[in-house]
């Protein structure tokens, strides 16, 4: 069937803002399906409130809304625009229920739109569990026992039925929110209440428990001829229990027979049937008991996933945009597979390759939740690695992760765990596995190298033994490894590269080579110089590899059945760059260059959907240690861009749209693009946005493995956030040249000392500030600066370890965490701006001249970290006057810094005078939120500029007007880390991000906390409680809301404040005087709005409770003044008048003829 | 006999690959194919069709499941050799009852593992399949070398003869019948002979479970004798080589045939009925080994992913188009997968409606073959 032509404009949501669950994923499943439907030739209205995302780019839809995802929002949306269609699937769940939203107050029917991609049915049957269920029995398909209950009672009962443990989670919530695992009837009513608090049809559903379990997901895809294809599978190395979202996966799956597999595959293609899903891709999860193979079905989403981004690369079958040829009428087999180029998409991808996933947490952002997983996802981002074996997937996976680590033991060059020996046998420790958490792996293996055997191991922790064995075998590669001494490498040096080789093929890292060798022979002579070395006989036996039981006597078989014998490289092209000496390479280095001597070069192999049956075309690529490379790199003029790594809180998407856009920008100037990155979620890593790919870890090794390969004409480091930053140095020092900003320059603008010197010479303001290492130094230059101070860690991003101290008592046990979190660094002092406003700039610069991109006013006053406070453009309450300080010392710090590209400058003003904090020669945070609402592409002019273009080629020479106002919320993620104070600070702990925009501040303030998901009331109850400090500037509040009609509560020592001044309000217990107290009139639903602001300890405890309670029950919530005044005048100007929903697209067109 | 570090594998063309070799040790001379299925080693190995060929296995992992008594295609392993990237050192199923590689070296065949499995299959897919020989004994290359270039190949040769069955035999079924889903014994069953030349298992367990009473018998059975037995229909199975070595088969099919006998032929058996037509069949570069390939009912226009397993076609061609209509192609390739006989009831697919291993999409075959038995009673 040729594509639908009774439709020709086709609305898409996005997913919002980044939350937990619900990630970058979606920004490449939404991409996709913009760019294939648009291709098509369809009008493609997209809607997303997410300024972060490549989505939004106003180039890539024809109309592109900025908006909060909300059915009102979006049927006024489709009122004015009147699209045929909707596609409700690539947007997530909040996609998902919009349609069933506008499906059930009748909007679409009014509107004349329909639904492609997904029926209201099969939406219904996937995500309701009562429908799910009723629907997979009548299909005769198994699934564990369990129903839906709305009370306690019914949840007796049922557990009575279904026996403990038991599953018990939240009807209708996203990345299992509100679900619980429940071992006795005595936990069954907090875990009820939650569930039903949570989910927003109150339903709470309950289940047998198939903990412990095997699990597995298949990603399908079917179209609307009934053509069904499985995309790809995927096992999950943590049992049944740890939401998928938070499991180490493996693709393909690795111990099932193909029985086993085709049942699931049968029983998948049943669900979509029984469920309705007529066209799209859908993913299938199942639990197998490992004893005795029963499977039962888990779930279905009919919509692409976080686990279809992961497919897709892994496969490289791209199944969102895919989903959304189908959904236009397509079939399968009318689809050509770009990989090949030849045959169709109506197939099933072969691997003959191993993908690891591993998540990536957050814990220390939230001190007090609790770290162990379980149904609820925690994890806040992912990396993925490619290998041919499991133990090269996995330990090049470990190496993307970013945490310092970089081998399975946990340790690592960096600031990672120890490694630490001695108690892994011990019983405790052993049992102490049972328990999943963040860092199971890790212990995992070590028991292993401990000589736990994997029987237990695998009876303690649910984790296969196939994976186990493969843990055996690393570690025994790893006791080999450590045998050697620089003598006996000189003796028998052919012996020692089998056995690096051996190493490199199961995915060690240069570094931990050097440190096990360093490890046993503490001072190691220069390690032997090869002359064409020979792979002839091995000499004498040399130790018996562990494990290989099958082999018939392998004397001398180190490398057991995953070792590649042969040395052979066919391509010449692997000179060795000069020896890196930056940060971090030492033994590396000299690992490096041993490699080069031996002529242990990693070769790069395709990812080509079919395991080599046709030919790739498209150079999707990650490296290996095998025979032969596939790597063909050209001889055209290329750029390598490096991507951002795993997101995390701190570094978003909003790095990788920078590197995307330099990618398209770098595509029109003629070069050949080549992107690095190792995040499975992001648009960077889609074969489809650089003109190569190399899906690989963002280690100074590997990055150093492709640009020796590749030969590019420089390497782009200023779009990936730190992790490219960190890299730096390392390939500075091998020679590698950066495009753009010099490092030296970076260098200086991280170096405090050095940059406070710079800022002195330029005679720019700057707060009073101290270099310390030590508690007692940090004690005199704060009692020289004077409290509160501001304590952290150099060389972080985020904020990490960041904190206000407000008297000296408190010093110590900050300047001990800092110490922790970034080890040998010094930590600064600053003095800590209170009351003062900050201003974020975005500029570029060419090296002779600066042009101001954007300056964005924070809404919170300083202390919170700028990634977590509102900001808005153009500023709202700073005069011109203090503007052309902030534009004057941009322009200066540009120039004095050789800025080739972007640049954000961080200011404070207080008492009237323009502070520079801190200076970033980097695409920062802000650019894709400032680059939609000015229009100006600054990550596009940055990458245009670090080719060579001035801004006077490119016609940038003045700062953009901004038309009305666009206000940046941050979205935070404490809903999902049950325990966490929902309070703003130094330390960033946001997620996510969205946009409001309007003519007015009022709105468009309104308009972001609506996107936030916090809708502000206009009308109700309001609750105050504000530390004595605030008091005075409460009132004001208290009072507009009462003029505008709220009634007002507050506790007891701000109620008796108000009331002194003659405004009504109603007094209400603190938590410790009893009910009722102010705990109970939030959960009972009685405030919509609650204004508390923290500060000194022991407001921070009560605070705590009243802002937990309102996190839980959605109440919007106001945690500083300035924020507070904000949301008033927000419900002031909505009590006026609507809103009203532009086009970026539009409001471009608008702004340029003014 | 002194241990051996390492297995050699050498191609006709001189490629030389060691690795660490499992199973037995011996030395085999074979064609060498690879196969892309992720998962059913075991039903491959055990595959008659596969006879006198080695399999390379793409997936990265092999023998991680061990081997289980349940899914045999036949009673033992029939490559002459396997090769893959890494053998398991680990078995992990509740079914699994022997590792991979004990087994193997029970049943006297050699593998090699630890070679660039990738590297060998982008090789074959460019230079086409290839003699080759693997020693897992010491044998030097250079005598394999010339060992693979001394063997005479499959073109042309009978296979069959090493794998069908000696006498004729009534199938009563076997331990992996219970994974057959959908089965319909009850159904007032219908005699099918099944022409053994090499028959996998699976196609006896889809038959009956369909409803069908089989009589196995082998290739050689002259049709008269067939006739005799007056089934209801004839099954012509799978098996192994190049279908032009096998004249008397194609003798036989031309009479079933012509003696209005409604027949079903896989893979082996689909190329006998084409050569019964007059067709000729070729050889393919490097074959379709593979659990993932999408074929297309021209009819509907539906695709089936499908379970493959063969090294030459029908060519479309040689087809009398009056008398043959196409009815399936591969969409990966456009090469004849299906066809039946407009006057007559015959059909038959180039691919392997039982799967094991593979995708369960066609297994509908089997009840399109019991239908059209019933339509021949009932005339």
């Amino acid at each position: 069937m040729p594509k639908r032509d009774d439709i020709s404009s086709i609305l898409i949501p996005g997913s919002g803002p980044i939350v937990i669950g619900q990630a970058a994923e979606f920004d490449y499943s939404g991409t996709q399906a913009v760019k294939a439907l648009r291709r098509e030739g369809y009008r493609v209205i997209l809607v997303n409130s997410n300024p972060a995302t490549i989505m939004t780019d106003p180039d890539l839809a024809d109309v592109t809304y900025i908006e909060p995802l909300t059915p009102e929002v979006l049927e006024a949306i489709i009122a004015q625009e009147r699209p045929d269609a909707l596609l409700p699937t690539v947007g997530g769940q909040t996609a998902l229920n919009l349609a069933l939203a506008l499906s059930e107050n009748g909007a679409l029917e009014r509107h004349g739109v329909t639904l492609i991609g997904a029926s209201i049915r099969s939406i219904r049957a996937a995500e309701d569990r009562r429908d799910f269920r009723d629907t997979m029995l009548a299909a005769g398909i198994p699934i564990p026992a369990g129903g839906p209950v709305h009370s306690l009672a019914e949840a007796e009962a049922l557990a009575e039925m279904a026996g403990y443990p038991l599953l018990v989670r939240a009807s209708f919530a996203l990345g299992g929110s509100g679900a619980s695992w429940v071992q006795d009837p005595a936990g069954l009513p907090e875990a009820v209440r939650a569930a039903i608090a949570e989910s927003p049809i109150r339903q709470a559903w309950i289940e047998q428990s198939v903990a412990g379990w095997k699990e597995y997901e298949l990603e399908v895809m079917r179209d609307g001829a009934g053509n069904f294809v499985v995309v790809c599978s995927i096992e999950n190395l943590d049992p049944m229990g740890v939401h998928t979202g938070d499991s180490i996966t493996i693709a393909p799956a690795q111990t099932l027979t193909d029985r086993e597999y085709q049942v699931l595959r049968d029983l998948a293609r049943q669900v979509m049937e029984a469920v309705g899903v007529a066209t799209g891709g859908a993913n299938v999860q199942f639990a197998v008991d490992p004893r005795s193979g029963q499977v039962v079905v888990i779930e279905m989403n009919p919509r692409v996933s976080r686990s279809s981004a992961l497919a897709s690369k892994a496969t490289g079958f791209p199944i969102a945009k895919i989903a959304a040829l189908v959904a236009a009428g397509y079939t399968l087999d009318e689809i050509t597979n770009d990989i090949t180029g030849v045959t169709r998409v109506a197939f099933e991808p072969s691997l003959d390759y191993v993908v690891v996933k591993i998540p990536r947490w957050a814990f220390e952002k939230f001190p007090g939740v609790d770290v162990e997983l379980g149904p609820q996802m925690k994890s806040v981002g992912e990396v993925m690695a490619l290998g041919r074996t499991f133990p090269e997937a996995l330990n090049k996976a470990v190496q993307s992760l970013e945490i310092g680590v970089d081998a399975l033991d946990g340790t690592g060059s960096g600031e990672g765990r120890k490694g630490k020996d001695g108690n892994e046998g011990n019983p405790e420790f052993v049992e102490g596995l049972r328990r999943p958490a963040a860092g199971r792996l890790f212990a995992l293996y070590r028991a292993i190298r401990a000589g736990v055997a994997v029987d237990e191991l695998a009876s303690v922790t649910g984790v296969d033994p196939w994976f186990l064995g493969q843990l055996v075998e690393i570690a025994a590669l790893e006791q080999e490894l450590m045998r050697w001494s620089p003598e006996l490498i000189a003796e028998a040096t052919p012996d020692f590269a089998r056995l690096l080789r051996a190493a490199k093929q199961m995915g060690f890292a240069d570094a931990h080579v050097a440190r096990l060798l360093v490890k046993t022979h503490p001072h190691p002579s220069p390690l032997p110089q090869g002359e064409g070395v020979g792979f002839g006989e091995l000499p004498s036996a040399t130790g018996r590899w562990a494990g290989s039981q099958t082999l018939p006597s392998p004397t001398g078989e180190w490398a057991g059945s995953q070792m590649l014998p042969s040395p052979s490289v066919e391509w010449a092209g692997g000179q060795m760059l000069p020896s890196p000496s930056g940060r971090g390479a030492g033994g590396e280095g000299e690992i490096r260059a041993l490699r080069h001597q031996l002529a242990i070069l990693p070769t790069f192999q395709r990812v080509d959907t079919c395991a080599a049956e046709f030919e790739a075309q498209t150079p999707y690529l990650y490296s290996a240690y095998e025979h032969a490379d596939e790597a063909r790199p050209t001889d055209r003029r290329k750029i390598l861009i490096l991507g951002s790594g795993p997101n995390r809180i701190g570094q978003g998407v909003e790095f990788d749209y920078c590197c995307c856009q330099a990618a398209f920008a770098l595509s029109a100037m003629d070069f050949e693009t080549i992107m690095l990155n190792c995040n499975p979620e992001t648009v960077s890593t889609d074969y489809d946005t650089a003109d190569r790919l190399y899906f690989e870890p963002l280690t100074l090794e590997h990055v150093l493995n492709v640009v020796e390969r590749e030969r590019p004409e420089g390497v782009i480091v200023q779009f990936g956030g730190q992790t490219p930053l960190n890299l730096a140095e390392g390939l500075a020092a091998a020679g590698v040249p950066i495009l753009g900003t010099a490092p030296q320059s970076i260098w200086l603008a991280e170096d405090r000392e050095r940059f406070a010197a710079l800022l002195d010479k330029l005679d720019i303001p700057q707060p009073e500030n101290a270099i310390v290492r030590s508690l007692d130094e940090a004690r005199i230059a704060a009692e020289r600066i004077g409290y509160p101070v501001l304590v952290r860690p150099s060389f972080v991003l985020g904020g990490r370890a960041m904190a206000i101290v407000g008297h000296e008592s408190q010093l110590a046990g900050f300047v001990e965490q800092a110490l922790l979190a970034a080890p040998g660094q010094p930590l600064l002092v600053d003095q800590f701006m209170e009351d003062a406003y900050e201003i974020d700039v975005d500029a570029l610069c060419d090296g002779e001249r600066v042009v101001i991109g954007a300056i964005m006013q924070h809404i919170e006053e300083a202390g919170v970290h700028s990634g977590d406070s509102a900001c808005v453009l153009p500023p709202y309450k700073v005069s011109a006057y203090h503007l052309d300080f902030v534009r004057d010392y941009t322009r200066r710090l540009g120039l004095a810094l050789e800025v080739r590209g972007l640049m954000n400058v961080q200011f404070a003003i207080k008492d009237d005078i323009v502070y520079v904090l801190e200076v970033n020669p980097r695409a920062s945070r802000t650019v894709p939120f400032a680059s939609k609402a000015t229009g100006l592409p600054l990550a596009r002019l940055a990458a245009q500029i670090m080719a060579g273009k001035t801004l006077a080629e490119l016609g940038v020479l003045e700062e953009p007007a901004v038309d009305g106002f666009f206000v940046k919320e941050a979205v935070l993620p404490f809903k999902k880390m049950p325990g966490a104070d929902a309070i703003l600070g130094p330390e960033m702990r946001s997620t996510g991000e969205v946009m409001g925009h309007a003519a007015r501040f009022g709105h468009a303030f309104a308009k972001a906390q609506l996107a936030a998901g916090m809708g502000l009331p206009l009308g109700g109850a309001a609750l105050i409680s504000v530390n004595d400090y605030d008091k005075g500037a409460a009132l004001k509040i208290a009072r507009d809301l009462y003029r505008m009609g709220f009634s007002l509560y507050a506790t007891d020592g701000t109620a008796a404040y108000l009331a002194r001044t003659g405004l009504p309000v109603e007094p209400v217990n603190k938590v410790k005087q009893g009910s009722p107290h102010v705990v109970d009139l939030i959960r009972d639903g009685r405030v919509g709005l609650v204004v508390n602001t923290p500060l000194g300890q022991q407001a921070r405890e009560e605070g705590s409770t009243i802002r937990i309670a309102a996190t839980q029950m959605d109440v919007p919530l106001l945690t500083t003044l300035s924020a507070a005044a904000a949301a008033v005048a927000a419900i002031r100007a909505l009590r006026a008048k609507d809103f009203k929903y532009r086009s970026l697209q539009d409001h471009y067109r608008t702004a340029g003829q003014r | 006999m002194t241990a051996v570090q390492h297995a050699t594998l050498v191609l006709e063309d001189g490629t030389t690959l060691t690795g660490q070799p499992f199973g037995a040790p011996a030395d085999a001379v074979f064609e060498l194919v690879f196969n892309t299925s992720m998962t059913g080693y075991q039903e491959i190995l055990t595959d008659p069709s596969y006879r006198g060929q080695a399999v390379l296995f793409t997936a990265s992992h092999v023998g991680n499941v061990g081997i289980n008594p349940e899914d045999y295609e036949s009673t033992a392993p029939q490559v002459s050799a396997v090769a893959v990237r890494a053998l398991s050192p680990d078995v992990s199923n509740w079914r699994a009852t022997a590792p991979l590689s004990e087994w193997l070296a029970m049943h006297g065949v050699p593998g090699i593992s630890g070679v660039d499995t990738r590297y060998l299959t982008r090789t074959l897919r460019d230079a086409g399949t290839m003699k080759a020989a693997l020693s897992t004994r010491g044998t030097s290359a250079d005598e394999l070398l010339a060992a693979a270039r001394a063997w005479p190949g499959l073109d042309g040769r009978d296979m069959v003869r090493e794998v069908t069955c000696p006498e004729p035999f009534h199938w009563t079924g076997d331990a992996a019948d219970h994974w057959i889903t959908g089965a319909n014994r009850a159904d007032g069953l219908k005699h099918v002979v099944l022409y053994d030349f090499g028959a996998k298992r699976n196609i006896l367990r889809h038959l009956s479970a369909a409803g069908m009473r089989v009589t196995v018998v082998p290739a050689d059975t002259p049709a008269a004798d067939v006739l005799a037995m007056q089934p209801a229909g004839v099954m012509l199975s799978n098996g192994p080589g190049d279908p032009a070595g096998l004249p008397y088969a194609v003798d036989a099919v031309q009479q079933l045939i012509d003696a209005d006998m409604p027949l079903f032929g896989i893979c082996l058996g689909h190329q006998l009925i084409g050569r019964a037509l007059g067709g000729t069949t070729s050889r393919l570069k490097f074959g379709h080994h593979a659990g993932n390939h999408p074929v297309q009912d021209v009819r509907t226009g539906r695709v089936a992913i499908t379970a493959q397993n063969h090294n030459y076609q029908v060519d479309i061609a040689s087809l009398d188009a009056d008398a043959v209509e196409i009815t399936h192609l591969s969409l990966n390739d456009g090469s004849l997968e299906g066809m039946r006989l407009r006057n007559r009831p015959v059909f038959s697919v180039q691919y392997h409606p039982e799967a094991a291993p593979g995708p369960h999409d066609s297994h509908d075959l089997f009840g399109e073959f019991l239908t059209l038995l019933g339509g021949h009673a009932m005339a």
